[in-house]
């Protein structure tokens, strides 16, 4: 962890492996707890960390097969940036469009595509930067005490 | 393996509860509308879903909650969950799952309103 007066930093490299979605969200837990954020805005930092990993395994089609977390902690905020260097998020396939899914018994009870909704919805700032080399999903979470 | 889960179901007269342990994704999620679809087909129609040792729902395992909803409604029934954390109940809000399913803080109030 490279320490200075500020901010401190971890790095976090996981593979696309079913459930390895939650190191990045157990890591993510311990340093919120080291920030003190309540038990609420902790499972909300880990749900946001989880939905976007999962993002990055279901769609990137990386054929490195990894994603790369980098935790950033601010004296007021926590920072995550998630990284894979897949084929991007082409516009047709972002939220808003087929990935929401097929209506079901009730139109409004969407079962897919809600991912970057619950982000959004938890956190305080979200920012997709998207390519043919790869998508970076950067959310922040801030302190609220 | 990271997540450990668990499934137990107890049956009333008039109802089932399923209580689920862990993280609800795909895997644990198939599991449960697997045990769900079999209590149906059993003929419980009011079930409630006790989430209180859930430790974190992602969105494919609410996903599989709505195919559960969708199950049941096909036969008239109900579904109360229970035992939700603050994040996972503004979750299920936000998926407008509380337009279908009752949300209660314990499982008394659930199954008192199935």
């Amino acid at each position: 962890m490279a320490n200075t007066a500020s901010k401190q930093q971890v790095l976090l490299t996981i593979p696309m492996y079913p459930d390895m979605e939650l190191a990045a969200a157990k890591t993510a837990s311990v340093l919120a707890e080291l920030m003190d954020f309540d038990e609420g805005e902790v499972e909300e930092i880990q749900l946001a960390i989880i939905e976007t990993c999962i993002n990055a395994f279901e769609h990137s089609q990386s054929e490195d097969k990894t994603v790369v977390i980098e935790f950033i902690m601010k004296d007021d905020e926590l920072e995550f940036k998630i990284s894979d260097r897949g084929v991007g998020i082409a516009s047709e396939r972002r939220p808003g469009s087929e990935l929401l899914g097929q209506p079901g018994l009730h139109p409004d009870l969407r079962k897919r595509g809600w991912g970057l909704e619950i982000i959004r919805t938890l956190m305080d700032e979200v920012d997709v930067e998207t390519g043919a080399n790869g998508t970076t999903v950067s959310v922040v979470k801030k302190k609220t005490t | 393996m990271l997540n450990k889960f668990d499934i137990q179901i107890r049956t009333e007269q008039e109802h089932a509860v399923i209580e689920t342990a862990g993280y609800l994704n795909d895997a644990l999620g198939e599991q449960l509308s697997e045990k769900a679809r079999g209590l149906i087909q059993d003929g419980y129609t009011q079930l409630v879903i006790n989430l209180e040792k859930t430790t974190l729902i992602n969105s494919i395992g609410i996903s599989i909650l709505i195919e559960i909803i969708e199950a049941l409604d096909e036969r008239e029934g109900t579904l109360n969950f229970c035992g939700l954390s603050a994040t996972q109940e503004r979750t299920f809000r936000m998926m407008a799952i509380a337009k279908y399913a009752g949300i209660f803080p314990d499982e008394e109030a659930a199954i008192a309103n199935l």
